[in-house]
């Protein structure tokens, strides 16, 4: 096959069918309905296939690629998820929240001309399909006798878990929380990352022999060091996630009607509150939502609320579009749906309905002054510029700091801000004990935390004497009545992996 | 290449081990009054770990809600944890109506918060009113073997409500009940009995008071004005408990804490009950309409 060229490939990115605005702000299915056979096999093809690619390194978890998408291109799907699975094993849920534009379609040549490849899109139907047919790349590996506790289940102990599992570890995960997934299952909303798919790839994790244990809050119910000291694990990661929303120490904070976006997302993701009261958790959506901040948590919260009823949902940011955290898809997104962005405007007092409610809030204009030291440029306030507007719900969606818990309860190193100290290797002031994900860097990304669980995972192995395992790939499909290694055709759902 | 003896699969664990399946069963049930009863757990890990002032998040079945409960005691050679509940919304009169010893509930975290901090302080009243005499129990009861004198008061509406008399009597060294009626003790409120006994010892060092937030309230505005280091425990909304969603925030003089990682005990003199309170209130509504609701579909059920 001649080689690919920028001329020679489909010049048009394949657009992904989307669910229109007016019809998806009174339901919670998806806003992207996901590639189509047809989709996936055009867009495969806009891929120059770079003998050096730039998207691999580009990837926190380097996923081969251009690897996957020539599988793609010569329609061995199966193949394309066996290069995914290898180095990620959540590929139907990182197709769909990853980052993609700051990641690997950053930096597709590609997309110095044309739009880049629509590497997340691929790599979402894949997952989808591997769902849709069941298959999961079940190792088989030989225990290595090492027990590994892993301190929550959101992406970044799902990450080391699977790495170490298939390294032969006997894999415990602790969760607090009634349900395994962590931010994937409390913080992003069904729409972005319907539930089905996490009980997918955490049934895929389980079929890795990793055992999940909820309703377990560690260190409070047993501390870290108890872990290693009495428990018998050889070696501890902790992810626990977010901690304790930030609020601006502004007057009216305490109001009824104030919540974080963490407590609104939780209260409609893993309870189900937009139910009540055929669900028991109630969630007390105001017709007015503001939402304080324009990240992704924010973006997430405006459209929860449009979709439980609301029916003005403003967003409240002091800088400008340009400066916005959020994904741009994310941003387009919620305008679509009816979001009211107020930028250049920052809250100043939460107004009081003389009950103890949210009756409004009172904000100041603000102008970009000099940049700062995140090289954004600081908003200023213009003095008298105050305005007034009615809301009955708050939402604060501006960052969270440490969880103190593991804090409280370990002689852990952190640091001058209360998250866990670590090197670069992801190893703590305590021997045997790794941390990755927000308790390190503060809020992240769910492939930032996953990359974090997996670094973490090779240190840990290196720690226990472990050699770096080699995925073995028999290709069954060639001829599918040849035995694999002595087993009956439908156990063959095998990935060897052999300790070398 | 490849080695060719039977190399056994890994183990495949039963699907979703612990959680689906796992629950907590209740062991004993104990009716205090008509709306006031006990459930003891099963949960030996969590009765090795409780300690006095933490709480747990009970979720009683599917679809339920996660409710925040005091453990007001906890027997480490039995394995057990004990909460004492009023069932006053839909989730604990509904709790009342089917927990039976035996029967289970699925889902119980634990334990939670920060323990009291117990020392052998000299003299020490802990307070306890109406519900909230359950969970002082397990403090007076720390602070006595910590070598502490400890002053019991405890109060409730009427005899009826009366219960763990007993159990308040033989670890005080001083012990008062209080009822609003005078149908059982000293006639009256806790406030009352706190005020008799910080007039009869003026070296009082701490006083513990758990109840309703309007006595606790009351408590430490009695102990204001003598100096008394007066502790309080906190039971705002919650809905994870682990210091991630901020629903428990609570205003202190000194700022904002959050109830479930940073206490649930609190200086009293510096919390501000009136913002708990107007808290407190904040899904009053939608409560009112669970408890219709429910109590309809009992019915309908009849």
């Amino acid at each position: 096959m001649a080689r690919k060229t920028i001329r020679t490939i489909p010049q048009q990115r394949t657009p992904i069918p989307v669910q229109e605005p007016a019809e998806r702000v009174h339901n919670f299915d998806e806003v992207a309905r996901g590639y189509s056979e047809d989709n996936a096999l055009l867009e495969s093809e806009r891929c120059l296939m770079c003998p050096q690619p730039a998207c691999v390194p580009a990837c926190p978890v380097h996923i081969d690629i251009p690897g996957f998408i020539a599988k793609i291109v010569g329609r061995d799907y199966r193949g394309a998820y066996d290069t995914i699975a290898d180095a990620n094993l959540l590929p139907a849920i990182c197709g769909r929240v990853c980052p993609q534009e700051d990641q690997c379609e950053g930096v597709c040549p590609v997309g110095e001309t044309l739009e880049p490849v629509a590497i997340g899109r691929l790599e979402r139907w894949v997952g989808d399909l591997a769902i849709r047919e069941g298959w999961s790349n079940r190792p088989w590996v030989q225990p290595n006798g090492f027990r590994i506790g892993i301190v929550g289940s959101g992406p970044a102990g799902i990450a080391c878990a699977a790495d170490l599992a298939k390294a032969g570890c006997d894999v415990t995960i602790y969760e607090a929380f009634h349900k395994p997934g962590g931010v994937l299952r409390y913080g992003i909303p069904d729409f972005r990352l319907p539930e089905s798919v996490i009980s997918a790839e955490i049934a895929n994790l389980e079929r890795l022999g990793v055992k999940i244990e909820c309703n377990t809050l560690v260190g409070r119910l047993f501390t870290i060091e108890q872990m290693i000291d009495e428990m018998g694990f050889h070696a501890v990661f902790i992810g626990t996630g977010a901690g304790t929303p930030r609020f601006m120490d502004i007057p009216g904070e305490f109001l009824n009607g104030v919540v974080s976006a963490n407590e609104l997302l939780t209260r409609c993701n893993l309870m189900q509150a937009g139910d009540f009261p055929a669900h028991d958790t109630p969630l007390g959506l105001g017709r007015r939502v503001a939402v304080i901040g324009s990240g992704n948590t924010a973006m997430d919260a405006m459209r929860v609320s449009l979709r439980l009823g609301a029916e003005k949902v403003y967003c409240i940011y002091r800088r400008t579009l340009e400066e916005s955290p959020a994904r741009r898809e994310e941003l387009e997104h919620a305008e679509e749906e009816g979001v009211e962005f107020h930028w250049l405007s920052a809250p100043v007092e939460i107004l009081d309905d003389g009950h103890g409610n949210v009756r409004g809030m009172r904000c100041i204009r603000m102008e970009l002054g000099e940049p700062d030291s995140s090289g954004r440029r600081r908003p200023v306030p213009v003095a008298g510029s105050d305005f007034e507007f009615e809301a009955d719900t708050v939402v604060y969606a501006i960052g969270t700091s440490a969880n103190p818990i593991i804090g409280q309860t370990s002689k852990i190193r952190l640091n001058k801000w209360g998250f866990i100290d670590t090197d670069d290797r992801m190893a703590t002031s305590l021997a045997g004990v790794y941390a990755g994900g927000d308790i390190v860097t503060g809020g992240a990304t769910v492939i930032l935390a996953m990359g974090a669980g997996r670094t973490a995972a090779r240190s840990m192995k290196e720690y226990l004497g472990i050699r770096e395992s080699e995925c073995l790939y028999e290709d069954l499909r060639e001829d599918p009545d040849k035995g694999l290694f002595g087993f009956p055709r439908q156990e063959r759902n095998f990935v060897r992996i052999r300790t070398l | 290449m490849y080695e060719t003896e039977a190399i056994a699969p890994h183990p495949i664990q039963p699907p979703a081990g612990g959680y689906r399946s796992a629950g907590v069963t209740i062991v004993r049930r104990e009716d205090f009054s008509d709306v006031t009863y006990l459930l003891e757990l099963d949960h030996p890990m969590m009765a090795r770990a409780a300690r006095p002032g933490q709480f747990v998040i009970v979720m009683s079945q599917e679809g339920g809600e996660r409710i925040p409960l005091t453990i007001a005691d906890f027997d480490r050679d039995r394995g057990t944890i004990t909460l004492v509940i009023q069932a006053v919304g839909k989730t604990t009169r509904q709790m009342q109506q089917d927990c039976q010893a035996g029967t289970r509930l699925i889902s119980v975290t634990g334990p939670m918060g920060e323990p009291s901090h117990i020392a052998d302080v000299g003299k020490v009243v802990c307070v306890g009113g109406g519900l909230g005499v359950a969970p002082v129990y397990p403090q007076a009861r720390a602070f006595k073997q910590a070598g502490a004198y400890v002053i019991g008061v405890i109060g409730f509406r009427d005899r009826s409500l009366v219960f763990w008399d007993d159990k308040f009597r033989a670890v005080c060294d001083e012990f008062i009940v209080c009822s609003n009626d005078g149908s059982v003790g000293l006639r009256g409120l806790v406030t009352d009995g706190l005020k008799q006994v910080i007039a009869a010892h003026p070296d009082i060092a701490e006083v513990v008071a758990i109840g309703p937030p309007v006595m606790m309230k009351a408590c430490a505005e009695t102990t204001r004005p003598h100096g008394i280091r007066t502790t309080v425990s906190l039971n705002p909304v919650m809905v994870d408990g682990t210091g991630m969603c901020g629903g428990c925030r609570v205003k202190l003089n000194d700022g904002m804490k959050f109830a479930c990682v940073d206490g649930p005990d609190f200086d009293g003199h510096q919390v501000d009950f009136d913002d708990l309170i107007n808290r407190l209130h904040r899904f009053a509504q939608q409560e009112k309409l669970a408890v219709e609701k429910w109590t309809e579909d009992c019915r309908a059920r009849l």
